[in-house]
């Protein structure tokens, strides 16, 4: 049965060290990879209204510049060695997005990276893997 | 940018200690050059009242709520499911959320219409005036509903992903595609008043009441508020510093939420009250309470109000709504009627309540009527002129703290409606002179300037001439309606077939 591994990147230090780690095992295992890159997003927070008409255009950079920035180079280079990757960006919150799209791309496995924010700031805003290790829908490695 | 320059240069030669004599003079020639447009708007239909314009809405109001067969109630509770997301498709996030249309819309609207203008109505109107308010309020809805619904499926959708939309837009190609003549005409006539809205409703007044609040409470002369806050709005719209902008997005929701905790606490310490003050708002919605006019005066004055606050029919939030990217233009329209119940039916009773259960308008106790002072407005308590001042007074005579947290709601409320008109005026300017930066930048330092006139003004001036402003882009806003509401009709038939069938589908 083929594997796939859903794999948090947004180009930061810790996702490409959740990256390594999940593209050394598909290359053990043949699996295939799908990186993720959520963009944190509410639809409760409050725009005004000249926010409201440009947010179509800005949404569409944005999606744009994670495409051509971060995602394309990676995907490139790990297809160059021989690995099945697809790539998506999405909007939401960063770690139920990231539960619902391995359940969406039928992930067997999902890899992030973890920040390692310690002691107030973590208590009060929480963190991706943190709330992962929790929701996450299929097993989930927290690559330190 | 050099025109930018040199505006912000003028500006230290207004505040010279001659500016005492200026205000006065800006006072006289404004009243003098726009004596006639109020006039003409507000003249009573012939043989009563009655201002033609006030029916003008709301007979418009009447027929969208039976041509749609109520569809504020019908739709209400889709409408609140359709706010909450459960009808968004999750891969759309980072598009903007009917949640954030409605408050993006809801920070034009939700501001001194609420505070100062619900307190000249119950001063001229009394209490009864509260009744036709929350009247007008409801039916309101079905206006916003059917205007919002054709600004999203007439609007303009550019190249780089940007959209304009609104009245103008929606005349122009939808009378070309019902075969009617005068759109382009009719849409021409509209932006102009919009443009004088924006200055009006959405500027002068704003300037007017935060100048009077501040002045009042704190002792700071208006004409240094009009200069700070004008200031602050030429950083905003001409500087760019959007980020004035986003914090006080941030803060307004919930200055508006906090505005109706307190209102409910005033109304919970005096719980006994308020079975009397519904009695005092009923009693003079159908009885001579002795104000000018009689009943139709407080028909007048609470419809008036109403209009003036929730804009529905003037056909500004179909500007801001059009803006938000739906493949359902009637969802949108869902989504916009909730506006005039949070903004009317919500905020400005309670503005109401507050000033009738704290007694600040005297009643003869002999026999029942107001006690009316020689302009014909009622007597307050404390003898605080209406408009914010009396909101002010009743929310103090409760709490020693709230005139203060008042004047720093009424600044940013008046800001953030400045800011949002700002971008209507500038829509409608660009809809008659073509879109390009210098075209915009013209429009806003006039907007700037009418900040510091308004401030100056004195109230009465700027109240009438910013409500006929406003009320005649509903002069146009609404024969466009009518024209139109068939195809509002097909859209919505189309939307509840397709709804009940499962063809849109909820996600949540």
């Amino acid at each position: 049965m083929s594997e796939t591994y859903l794999i948090a990147f947004d180009g930061s230090d810790a996702s490409e060290r959740a990256l390594a780690f999940g593209a050394a095992r598909a290359r053990g295992s043949g699996a295939r990879l799908v990186l993720a890159h959520v963009l944190e997003w509410s639809p409760y927070s409050f725009l005004s209204a000249e926010e409201v008409a440009e947010r179509h255009k800005r949404r569409t950079e944005e999606v744009g510049r994670a495409e051509t920035v971060i995602l394309d180079p990676v995907c490139k280079r790990l297809r160059a060695e021989g690995l099945t990757v697809d790539a998506i960006v999405r909007y939401g919150h960063v770690a139920e997005v990231l539960g619902d799209l391995a359940k969406e791309f039928g992930a067997t496995q999902m890899m992030v990276g973890r920040t390692g924010e310690k002691g107030l700031q973590a208590r009060l805003f929480g963190s991706v893997a943190g709330t992962l290790a929790q929701i996450a829908p299929v097993p989930c490695t927290i690559v330190p | 940018m050099r025109t930018a320059l040199a505006a912000l240069a003028a500006i230290p030669l207004l505040a010279s200690p001659a500016q005492a004599d200026l205000a006065e003079r800006i006072d006289t020639i404004f009243a003098a050059s726009t004596g006639w447009f109020v006039n003409l708007i507000f003249s009573d239909l012939p043989g009563t009242g009655v201002p033609w314009i006030v029916g003008w809405l709301v007979i418009g109001a009447l027929v969208f709520t039976f041509y749609f067969g109520f569809i504020q109630v019908r739709a209400f509770g889709h409408a609140l499911q359709i706010v909450r997301g459960k009808y968004s498709d999750p891969r759309d996030a980072g598009e903007v959320s009917p949640f954030q249309a409605l408050t993006a819309a809801l920070s034009g609207t939700v501001g001194l219409g609420n505070i100062a203008g619900v307190a000249v109505a119950v001063s001229i109107g009394g209490a009864g005036a509260t009744f036709w308010m929350i009247l007008a309020g409801l039916l309101g809805m079905a206006t916003k509903f059917t205007e919002c619904t054709l600004g999203v499926k007439y609007r303009n959708e550019y190249p780089d992903g940007s959209v304009s939309g609104g009245p103008m837009y929606y005349i122009k190609k939808g009378f070309a595609e019902r075969g009617l003549p005068l759109g382009g005409f009719m849409a021409v006539m509209f932006s102009i008043f919009c443009v004088l809205g924006a200055l009006g409703g959405g500027n002068m007044f704003q300037a007017n009441q935060a100048a009077s609040q501040v002045d009042s409470v704190l002792g700071v002369p208006t004409w240094i508020t009009g200069l700070v806050l004008s200031g602050i709005v030429f950083l905003v719209i001409i500087g760019g510093i959007k980020s004035i902008a986003r914090v006080t997005e941030k803060v307004v929701p919930f200055m508006g939420g906090g505005y109706v905790i307190v209102g409910m606490a005033i109304l919970f310490l005096n719980w006994d009250m308020i079975g009397w003050a519904f009695s005092e708002i009923i009693r003079g919605a159908f009885t001579d309470t002795g104000i000018i006019g009689g009943m139709v005066g407080a028909i007048i004055q609470g419809f008036r109000r109403a209009a003036f606050s929730n804009e529905a029919g003037i056909g500004s939030a179909a500007i801001a709504h059009s803006a938000v990217r739906t493949k359902e233009p009637v969802s949108e329209g869902f989504v916009s009627l909730l506006e005039p119940f949070i903004d009317t039916v919500v905020i400005c009773t309670m503005t109401a309540l507050v000033i009738i259960i704290t007694q600040q308008l005297l009643i003869d106790a002999n026999t029942g009527m107001y006690i009316l002072s020689d302009n014909g407005r009622i007597e307050t308590a404390t003898g605080a002129g209406a408009g914010v001042p009396l909101t002010s007074a009743a929310f103090g005579s409760a709490f020693s703290w709230a005139p203060y947290a008042l004047s720093l709601a009424v600044f940013l409320f008046a800001f953030s409606t400045m800011i949002t008109w700002s971008y209507y005026g500038v829509k409608a300017w660009t809809y008659m002179f073509g879109e390009g930066e210098t075209k915009e930048l013209v429009f806003k330092l006039i907007f700037c300037f009418f900040i510091f006139v308004g401030a100056v003004t004195s109230l009465d001036a700027v109240i009438d001439f910013s409500d006929a402003a406003l009320f005649s882009m509903a002069i146009f806003n609404i024969i466009a309606l009518y024209f139109l509401m068939p195809i509002v009709k097909r859209e919505l038939n189309s939307y509840l077939l397709r709804l009940k069938s499962g063809q849109i589908k909820a996600f949540k």
